[in-house]
């Protein structure tokens, strides 16, 4: 009974001391982690990237009924609508007649035009559409998980949307999942122009839930309801998606009220257009040669 | 009597269920919900198990644990590697330094108490933002987010303690 206890009594400070030091050692050991994260991003995002794979296939069956239920929410909440819908989506569909005729002229004149002036034809977009397994929201980082990855043919730096316009772009790719960095995180900047002044502005987010433009020219005339599309400057985003509006124009800076709803994102389009862009320079020596050789170039005036 | 076999293993497991429990919150923690505004400020859930586990049971939360636990949130959610790591090793540290303050004391005390560890948790987090981003870190959503957290504690305490009475008792 004597020896237990004399063992234990040495053996406790020791083991508290043990304790102690794996304590500091561990808080040290993500101080360090933080600080590599800034430095060298690759390799920390490399183990981000196993992490969200590994547990996609968990988000991917638990998402599913919770998008049942919401689908059957939205369905109950058409039926009640079915007859306000009705009326106006034929009121709406009239008024798209026209519009169609109108853009079917204007189409086949901007053809000729282009003709003309030998413009080099946009290259085709294909896209692949994702479901939405993880919506990381929060204040630290505004960013979704999606069902699909490297094998369906997603890569880093495609942009991602939805019929309402612009999402984020794609920043890291795992062969099942990829993250989709919203445009309202802090790391997203982009390049738009507001219309109808053509004016150039990078969109910056701010992990809040509008992004604000910045970096305008010194004479942009900025006005609330004026709609931001993406400039394809950088050449991360295709030029002309939809992004958002002019939402306020004050002491704050402009804010842009995007137009799709990023708390309810269910499925999204990720679209390869082929581009170049800063975001595969690094590793693009062993890719096919991709036709666009001033890629690095563009990056370097259109990133600042 | 020695246990059997079977009996070290069915502790075992008992014993893995407090970090098991923490890592299940932190995959609901970022499933979508839908719910509009709802998902852009989602309370942080294993902040709560960290919490709870280090008062009633610290020697089933280990700090290895706990930091690994903190790495699984930043690689999901994206938030930069080893922040959650050292928040949640810092609001341990905390309990664990003021442990015989908590021991025995009711759960209004306990609440209170995580309202002030969780803002000083809040606080930390904005510091080590705002330095990782080098910009003054946009605080509303980081303050409302404390608050959402905050208020889910009491539903995932009574949870906890459940569990705690169901399978943990006679630790």
């Amino acid at each position: 009974m004597k020896e237990p206890q004399s063992f234990s009594r040495v053996a406790q400070p020791i083991r508290n001391f043990a304790q102690r030091f794996a304590y500091v050692g561990l808080v040290v050991a993500a101080f360090a982690l933080m600080m590599l994260a800034k430095v060298d991003t690759i390799l920390v995002e490399r183990a981000r990237t196993h992490m969200t794979d590994a547990v996609a296939p968990i988000l991917d069956v638990i998402s599913r009924p919770i998008d049942t239920v919401n689908q059957t929410v939205d369905e109950v909440q058409a039926l009640k609508n079915l007859y306000d819908d009705n009326a106006r989506l034929r009121e709406e569909r009239n008024r798209l007649l026209h519009w169609k005729s109108l853009a079917e002229k204007l189409e086949a004149e901007n053809r000729v035009l282009k003709e003309q002036l030998n413009v080099i034809p946009e290259r085709e977009a294909s896209f692949v559409t994702a479901r939405v397994i993880a919506d990381t929201g929060g204040a630290f980082s505004q960013s979704v998980i999606v069902n699909a990855g490297a094998r369906d043919g997603v890569e880093k730096g495609q942009a991602a949307v939805t019929a309402d316009g612009l999402v984020g772009r794609v920043i890291d790719v795992g062969s099942r999942s990829a993250r989709v960095l919203l445009l309202t995180d802090i790391n997203a900047k982009i390049p738009v122009l507001v219309d109808p002044t053509r004016t150039r502005a990078i969109m910056a987010g701010a992990n809040q839930s509008k992004p604000r433009l910045t970096w305008l020219p010194p004479s942009a005339v900025v006005t609330v309801g004026d709609s931001v599309v993406t400039s394809g400057h950088a050449g991360v985003f295709p030029p002309g998606l939809r992004v958002g509006q002019v939402a306020a124009v004050g002491e704050g800076g402009m804010i842009v009220q995007p137009y799709v709803d990023l708390s309810r994102l269910e499925y999204v389009r990720i679209i390869n257009l082929g581009m170049g862009g800063i975001l595969q320079l690094p590793q693009r020596s062993m890719g096919p040669a991709d036709g666009l050789p001033g890629a690095s170039v563009k990056t370097g005036g259109g990133g600042q | 009597m020695r246990p059997t076999f079977w009996q070290r293993l069915d502790t075992f497991a008992r014993h893995l269920t407090p970090v098991a429990l923490t890592l299940v919150l932190v995959i609901l923690n970022v499933v979508p919900t839908h719910i509009p505004g709802i998902a852009r400020v989602l309370p942080v859930l294993p902040l709560i198990a960290v919490f709870y586990w280090s008062i009633h049971r610290p020697h089933l939360m280990p700090a290895p644990a706990v930091f690994l636990i903190g790495l699984f949130q930043d690689g999901l959610t994206g938030a930069p590697m080893g922040l959650h790591a050292l928040i949640f090793l810092a609001v341990q540290g905390v309990v664990l330094f003021q442990h015989k303050f908590f021991m025995g004391k009711s759960f209004f005390v306990h609440w209170l108490g995580f309202g002030l560890v969780g803002a000083g948790a809040a606080l930390l987090s904005w510091g080590l933002l705002s330095a990782f981003y080098v910009t003054l870190f946009a605080a509303e959503a980081i303050a409302f987010q404390y608050v959402m957290t905050v208020a889910a504690f009491p539903l995932f305490a009574f949870i906890f303690s459940r569990w705690q009475q169901a399978f943990l008792k006679l630790d």
